[in-house]
């Protein structure tokens, strides 16, 4: 294995440049503008300083980080209840159809995630599609008031992330042997137990992968804050995008967007945790 | 008097998959306390037979009753059997312990007793050592005795068993078929056993239920099924058969035919069975009925030796008889014998004790 052939060594280049140019540079650069001034002309300039992260350390911008959170927290939970038990129907269908359904999952990324956030904002306006269906069947006299709440800009995240959640999942009850689930029901166990003492500690890490894959971009993805919540700082990724674009702090944005990150790489953290405590603990799990 | 209660009762049991018809309507009877096997080659309707009884399908027809009751409506966790799937089916994520332990906290029985039963079980099947391992942790055949040990814990009424020592070797096999034998009686569990290895059938059964695609061809005692096979698929299924394809040549009195085979007249004795001249039957000899004469005897038919193994306990040849058939010979190993020891390409005569052969029917 140690013979390098010239195309291992063509493919290791080309993954460790792309890696270094597109990944580890950028990074670098946020890294290093975190801990400089902000400049009108140059965008950044010495002396080294730590003044964007005590700025960072104003309640107004943790309030942010964790409003963000939140936001981020219940379109999680809004998409796991939604894709959870969408993902183990998909799985229980005829084994033609299934490639279908997941085809229908997936079409939405064709089209552009802005572009389908602007056409959520079409549905959920004053005289929007949703609010005419309402009035027409008359369960409503006036217009609701959906856009620019939060409950718009949560919509529209469940909107763009649920597919991220289903597929995590549905790999995971693919998975599921159903001769476990026939096992269980033959022991005696019922429907529920067996939910519980088997489908859920095996379905465990694909819910885990869902929430993540959600979660992180959640709390980032200002466009759809922008648009279906207006100009309400309700993301970091707001902040982030704000200080880039209009107020021209890019040391500022920097620092925004490492805690930022740092946050999102605890919570990765915490799951390979429990992962890990997931499998060294399965039988105290199916004890509870 | 219980012995003659039906435990389980099939009536008119049918199934089909897409249009396929997996099973015909069958019919079976299962007795209290019973070993009885399903035996049969590959995809005949076996598990399927196993599923419906357990309540993994619903059967298209027939009724299904335990102790008199239909049990048809009933779900799975509902019905007094357990089963050992083909498949093992062990929880992953739980250790053998709380493997075995699992059908009796679902039945919410105290701690200290599942703790006992649980450990009594994996004695049994002689996985105490073994009790804080996963599944993946296992051999195949410890994987299968677990799965053995979760389902006897529970005590069933009936125990169905899907070919549950298929991934044993030899010696663990028989240790577990005694093992089986032994809970079976112990425990009064009645179990209905699958697999298509027809020794494992014989030497374990109180009958055997030979099925061929979807359908039972005979059911009977191992004796019964071995010597008495009600069709040419069951004689080659359960042992080893020579077939011959005979033509009766003389009816000489009820008792007393003569047939023609291989070119010779041979009379038979037929107790009674009616024969017409002229029909055609098959007549069925095991190679242990077989005997090898010397060239010069003035019975048998002439052949040659082509193979000659020895088994231990048993002399196995295969002889080439002069109409090109080729027959296979069981005999006990006699070293007294000098006519015993033929060699390969010495011509013999092949013979049978007269009265063990059995005639079938001719199927085309
Ligand atoms: N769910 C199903 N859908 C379609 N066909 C099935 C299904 N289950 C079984 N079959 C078919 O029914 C037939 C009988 O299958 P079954 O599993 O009962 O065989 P078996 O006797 O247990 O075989 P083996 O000894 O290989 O386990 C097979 O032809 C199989 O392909
Ligand atoms: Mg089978």
């Amino acid at each position: 294995m140690k013979t390098r052939t010239p195309f291992k060594t063509a493919v290791l280049t080309v993954t460790w440049g792309w890696m270094i140019i597109f990944v580890l540079l950028p990074n670098l650069l946020v890294f290093s503008s975190s801990f400089l001034q902000r400049d009108e002309l140059e965008f950044v300039r010495l002396p080294v300083t730590l003044e964007n992260y005590t700025r960072l350390l104003d309640p107004l911008y943790g309030g942010v980080m964790l409003h963000s959170l939140w936001m981020a927290a219940v379109t999680t939970v809004v998409c796991l209840l939604l894709g959870y038990p969408f993902a183990f129907a998909v799985s229980r269908f005829p084994a033609r159809l299934k490639p279908l359904l997941i085809f229908l999952v997936i079409v939405p990324f064709w089209t552009n995630s802005l572009v389908r956030t602007y056409a959520m904002k079409l549905l959920l306006s004053t005289n929007g599609i949703v609010n005419d269906l309402l009035i027409t069947i008359g369960l409503i006299d006036e217009p609701l008031r959906m856009l620019y709440t939060e409950g718009a800009v949560i919509a529209g995240l469940v909107y763009i992330l649920l597919p991220f959640m289903i597929l995590p999942l549905y790999a995971v009850f693919e998975q599921l042997r159903r001769d476990l689930l026939e096992a269980s029901y033959d022991l005696g166990a019922g429907r529920w137990e067996t939910f519980v003492r088997v489908v859920l500690p095996l379905t465990l890490p694909g819910v885990i992968a869902g929430c993540l894959l959600v979660m992180l971009p959640a709390m980032g993805m200002f466009f759809t804050a922008d648009v279906l919540g207006g100009a309400k700082n309700l993301l970091v990724g707001n902040i982030i995008k704000n200080q880039f674009l209009d107020a021209r702090d890019w040391p500022f944005g920097a620092a925004a967007s490492l805690m930022l990150t740092i946050v999102m790489a605890l919570l990765l953290l915490a799951y390979y945790r429990s992962v890990k405590l997931i499998r060294r603990r399965g039988n105290d799990v199916a004890l509870a | 008097m219980e012995n003659n209660n039906k435990l389980l009762q099939l009536r008119g049991v049918s199934k089909s998959f897409g249009g396929k018809q997996v099973l015909a309507p069958t019919d079976l009877e299962i007795r209290h306390g019973e070993f009885i096997t399903l035996l049969g080659p590959s995809g005949c309707g076996k598990t399927t037979l196993l599923r419906l009884i357990g309540g993994f399908e619903q059967p298209d027809s027939g009724s299904i009753l335990l102790d008199g009751i239909d049990i048809a409506g009933l779900p799975p966790n509902e019905r007094p059997v357990n089963t050992v799937f083909q498949s093992y089916a062990l929880v992953p994520h739980m250790n053998v312990f709380d493997n075995v332990a699992y059908g009796l906290r679902a039945e919410r029985r105290p701690r200290e007793e599942i703790a006992a039963r649980v450990r009594e079980a994996l004695a049994v099947v002689q996985l105490q050592e073994l009790a804080a391992r996963r599944p993946d942790q296992l051999s195949g055949g410890q994987q299968q005795r677990v799965a053995i040990a979760r389902a006897v814990v529970k005590r069933p009424r009936l125990l169905l068993l899907d070919e549950p020592l298929s991934a044993l070797d030899y010696k663990l096999r028989k240790q577990m078929q005694y093992e089986l034998k032994r809970i079976q009686r112990e425990l009064g569990i009645t179990f209905l056993f699958v697999t298509h290895d027809q020794e494992e059938a014989l030497s374990m059964s109180d009958r055997v239920v030979v099925m061929r695609e979807g359908s039972i061809e005979q059911t009977g005692t191992p004796r019964d099924v071995y010597e008495n096979p009600r069709s040419l698929f069951v004689a080659r299924f359960v042992g080893e058969i020579n077939v011959f394809d005979v033509e009766v040549a003389e009816v000489r009195d009820s008792d007393h035919i003569s047939v023609r085979m291989a070119g010779r007249v041979v009379g038979l004795q037929v107790r009674g069975r009616r024969y017409d001249r002229g029909t055609r039957l098959h007549m069925l000899l095991r190679p242990e009925d077989l005997r090898l004469l010397p060239p010069d005897a003035d019975r048998g038919i002439p052949g040659q030796v082509i193979e000659r193994n020895y088994k231990g306990m048993t002399l196995d040849s295969v002889v080439r008889l002069d109409t090109g058939q080729e027959v296979r010979a069981s005999e006990f190993f006699d070293e007294d014998d000098p006519d015993f020891d033929y060699r390969r390409g010495e011509p013999v005569r092949v013979s049978w004790v007269p009265g063990w052969e059995k005639l079938l029917p001719h199927e085309d």
